[in-house]
């Protein structure tokens, strides 16, 4: 045994190590690789012109999101109907589980893997798709990939990479109430850059991140790789073993059992080194909303949009003032008086019934804002059962939002899910690039419960900033 | 793949740091089931500028991309590497790069190669002033040479030796298969696998 004490990090990669490459990457097993529509044709069309097989079609599992209609079940759009086809052939060829459109297991895929059941502790995940850390949640080393690199991990289950640095993030303190994964994410990347991780797999900790559900977990580690970081993740403790327990992937009985015990020690030894530390004290957090055209442009809802002539950094003053020009924002606007077209609830970073379930409180006995459109996007079909059962989508309906099917939707804009001109909108999402949600788009990252409070006040606003009259009825 | 050794060419100076990958190409230009045909696509919003680099005729034909930190941040979308080469890019060079985007270069015979900031900045105000200056990339040696100066760079060691042998990777890892199978034996019988029937998995697990 090796006396220096290891990080989970460590302990995760040295576990799927295949081999060391003489020059220096490792082969990494990977144990789940999961498929979507839109950067696997052209991985699947190499394996056609090579001859290669899929390893393992058992240990791969493929969905449709990205290019879904979530207004209805028909796909009008002729370019999106072919990938999904593309797709669709490719599995049936291969034997590989789909679920399509439609199906009852359709979803985003980094919702709909973890409620399967089929992310677990100790685990490598990897899928064409840079959010892919969001399954770090559970203690798996989770990261996205190329579409070339899904051709690789087809044909040969692994993934040749040199391995990150390792980087600490403590989160101290307790937040405020209503203050979620989302506003400690956008808090955390402020602070250290929209590249601030780069190049390292981070390990979040703290009691604040052990108060967190696994929904808000998945949150967590879906944000790594706005900070620019490889891949994110948190030791398994009681609450994981809790989600997973009765998923129709994981271990039941003795297996189970067993499966437990070793995933009690997947955690960082006591005086472990990493490369790097950042602690993050988040006594007094308020919700926080983006201001600029990256995730680390961000500030506290009781903040105003800021001066660039205050960035003492030349690259991030040119940065902001392009953001202030893009955004069509003045300095000086207190981030409330900012009003709003459009609210995006859903994505894989806040689609899940947890986030639902926070909107649908806030809307309960409201209504949406006058000439504001409310997208309401569950991240499955599954949540969009659950919630449906919990009667959300008439909180929603009634509001005034629409109740829509599941998929990343506005999230990217790929399909019709897309922001027309220059509209605003308020969006539960990860990214508020330049023409993310539709070519002039301009996006502020919210919470939930922020996105379904602005839906009502027309304007970016907090819960407790609506006014209680309405509340008669609730 | 053609073995890659060196490649010289013109500059395409793209003073901006951050350019995500959805700058690069939006994500309505990513619904085709192919590999080619992004020319058109590549930096789509930024294209109706007569003044952007990529639009200048001095600057048709040139090869050598240079751009600010951070270059090519975001989506894991290999569409952004297959845009820029059948724009007619054949390397990039900038401070940093998103990760994935670096892979998915390299694994395209793209060179994306990092250099100080300094040296960035050097050779972006000599591209800018001169449309005819050109780069010389030397994957041999590691090295970038220009207008009498030169710098080290440092490239992951398996890509570089897969693109001077103009090797393809799964090919190489194919030979592993015998490190893979005895991984498969190791792992715990309890992870999860998608057996056959899986994509029926009961609607309502109790
Ligand atoms: S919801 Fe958004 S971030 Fe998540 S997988 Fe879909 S497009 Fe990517």
């Amino acid at each position: 045994m090796s006396a220096a004490p290891a990080t989970i990090i460590d302990k995760l990669w040295d576990g799927a190590v295949v081999c060391t490459e003489p020059d220096g990457p490792d082969l990494l097993y990977v144990d789940l690789h999961l498929v979507h529509e839109a950067t696997s044709p052209q991985a699947f069309e190499g394996l056609r012109l090579s001859g290669h097989k899929v390893r393992r079609p058992d240990l791969t599992l493929a969905v449709e999101d990205h290019n879904v209609p979530t207004d209805s079940l028909t796909v009008s759009d002729a370019l999106g109907r072919e990938q999904l086809e593309t797709l669709r052939r490719n599995c049936a060829d291969h034997g590989i589980a789909l679920f399509p459109h439609g199906h009852r297991r359709q979803g985003v895929v980094h919702v709909v893997g973890p409620e399967l059941g089929l992310v677990q502790p100790g685990m490598t995940v990897v899928c064409g798709d840079s959010h892919t850390s969001t399954h770090g949640a559970f203690g798996a080393l989770a990261f996205g990939v190329g579409t070339s690199d899904v051709e690789h991990v087809l044909a040969t289950q692994t993934v040749a990479v040199q391995k990150p640095r390792t980087m600490l993030v403590e989160f101290t303190g307790t937040p405020a109430d209503g203050v979620t994964a989302k506003d400690l994410m956008l808090a955390l990347i402020t602070r250290i850059g929209a590249n601030g991780a780069h190049g390292h797999v981070v390990e979040y900790r703290g009691d604040a991140v052990r108060a967190l559900s696994m929904e808000s977990r998945m949150t967590m580690c879906n944000l790594s790789v706005e900070a620019g970081a490889r891949a994110g993740l948190i030791a398994p403790d009681e609450t994981t073993f809790a989600y997973l327990a009765g998923r129709p992937g994981s271990p039941a009985g003795p297996a189970g059992r067993e499966a437990v015990a070793h995933w009690r020690t997947l955690a960082s030894d006591p005086g472990a080194v990493f490369d790097r530390t950042v602690t993050v004290d988040v006594s007094g957090l308020t919700p926080w909303v983006t201001w600029g055209t990256n995730p680390g442009q961000a500030v506290p809802m009781a903040g105003t949009v800021p001066d660039p002539a205050a960035f003492t950094d030349p690259d991030e003053r040119a940065a902001a003032r392009r953001a202030l020009d893009y955004m069509d924002l003045a300095p000086g606007t207190p981030m409330r008086d900012i009003a709003v077209d459009t609210v995006f609830i859903g994505s894989c970073t806040n689609g899940r019934l947890d986030d639902l379930r926070a909107a649908a409180e806030v809307l309960r006995g409201r209504r949406v804002h006058d000439g504001v459109r409310v997208l309401v996007v569950p991240g499955s079909m599954d949540v969009r059962v659950h919630a449906e059962r919990e009667g959300l989508h008439d909180v929603f309906t009634a509001a005034g939002a629409e109740w829509r099917l599941p998929g990343c939707s506005m999230c990217l804009g790929m399909n019709s899910d897309r922001l027309p001109g220059s509209q605003r909108c308020a969006s539960t999402s990860n990214r508020n690039y330049e023409g993310r949600q539709g070519p002039r788009a301009r996006t502020h990252l919210v919470s939930p419960a922020v996105a379904a409070a602005t839906a009502v006040a027309g304007r970016l606003a907090l819960p407790a900033d609506l006014p209680r009259g309405d509340q008669w009825n609730r | 793949m053609e073995p890659l050794r060196s490649h010289t060419g013109r500059c395409l100076p793209l003073r901006r740091t951050n350019v995500d990958t959805d700058q690069i190409i939006p994500s309505e230009h990513c619904r085709s089931v192919r590999r080619t045909g992004y020319a058109d696509a590549l930096f789509a919003r930024w294209r109706t500028d007569p003044g952007f680099v990529f639009e200048r005729p001095e600057r048709s034909g040139a090869t050598v991309l240079l751009a600010g930190a951070h270059f090519a941040t975001g989506s894991s979308r290999e569409h952004a590497v297959w845009a820029l080469r059948d724009w007619g890019v054949a390397a990039v060079v900038a401070p940093s790069f998103g990760d994935i985007f670096r892979r998915n270069a390299l694994k395209n015979g793209l060179l994306a190669v990092v250099l100080p900031e300094r040296a960035v900045a050097s050779l972006l105000e000599r591209a800018e002033a001169d449309p005819a200056f050109d780069v010389t990339l030397d994957l041999e040696e590691c090295r970038v040479t220009a207008g009498g100066e030169s710098w080290g760079f440092d490239i992951d060691a398996r890509a570089r030796r897969l693109l001077l042998a103009g090797h393809d990777d799964i090919t190489a890892t194919l030979t592993r298969q015998d490190a893979i199978a005895r991984h498969e034996r190791t792992r715990p019988h309890w992870r999860p696998a998608l057996t056959p029937g899986w994509a029926s998995v009961p609607a309502e697990p109790s």
